[in-house]
């Protein structure tokens, strides 16, 4: 049993990992175990999977496009790349 | 029959490598004035290091393996600034109470409309102001892991951490993420 035993810190910490599908077999069943018998970190299990749905959708609105250096900057560059030359 | 030897053309090094180093700099530190610099730095610390490129790796992988020195220094240097912001804590870290929730930080009831405010505009700005607001070492790993959605041994790697910090980062950022969204969002 004592091997069973979390703290609400190492509890909601695996929480997140497996948030990310990392979490061991062994880890979940001990998360499960743990908020079988804590309604607090139920509650942040709950929230962080909506946590986890909201990050998703910020992600498909950020689709990271390339970003590009300005042309004047691009100058700069150049410029003091070349008086070091 | 010769083995072809890459060459370094400096000239042409902002014309031919800056946006393609620029993109991979601001896609780690996601912040436009930082990736320029870092971008600016590798092309000066090439320069000092030309002559010890014996021409095995291609120009832009040799530049690139610079950068990656510099943002590991910068990591280390948002790591370890002084006075740096930390995030709130949780739960309790010594005494009796240790690893318990500390009670202003428990997590309350939301609404019931969650899915629907999935679906709002407005939510990307509070999140992403949420974001910002982490310390820089929470936002930078958190970013690379759950936007960027790199594999956790290819972010160790890259900062030199082991994944029990990569893990105890992410999940301070999480929290602290849960509890700004609960205030600014979810409570209404």
């Amino acid at each position: 049993m004592i091997m069973m035993k979390l703290s609400c810190d190492e509890a909601t910490k695996i929480c997140d990992k497996s948030q990310y599908g990392e979490a061991t077999l062994w880890e979940k069943i001990k998360l499960n175990f743990h908020v079988f018998m804590c309604k607090t970190c139920g509650l942040y299990s709950k929230q962080n999977r909506i946590m986890t749905k909201c990050y998703e959708k910020h992600q498909e609105q950020n689709e990271t496009e390339e970003v590009c250096l300005k042309p004047i900057e691009k100058k700069d560059m150049k410029e003091e790349l070349i008086e070091k030359m | 029959m010769s083995l072809k030897k890459h060459k370094l053309n400096p000239n042409n090094w902002v014309d031919a490598h800056a946006d393609y180093l620029f993109n991979y700099a601001i896609s780690r530190v996601n912040n436009y004035e930082m990736a320029k610099d870092l971008v600016q730095e590798t092309f000066f610390a090439g320069l000092k290091a030309a002559a010890n490129f014996q021409g095995k790796a291609s120009e832009r992988t040799w530049l690139i393996s610079i950068l990656k020195r510099k943002i590991i220094d910068y990591y280390r240097k948002i790591n370890s600034a002084k006075g740096r912001a930390e995030v709130k804590i949780n739960f309790y870290t010594d005494g009796e109470r240790e690893g318990e929730w500390i009670e202003e930080r428990v997590p309350s009831r939301w609404s019931n409309d969650v899915g629907k405010s999935l679906e709002n505009e407005e939510l990307h700005d509070t999140l992403e102001k949420c974001i910002d607001n982490l310390p820089q070492k929470y936002e930078m790993v958190f970013r690379m892991k759950t936007i960027r959605e790199m594999d956790t041994e290819e972010i160790c790697k890259e900062l030199e951490i082991t994944s029990s910090n990569l893990w105890v980062i992410i999940h301070r950022a999480r929290t602290q993420l849960r509890k700004c969204m609960e205030d600014n969002w979810f409570k209404n």
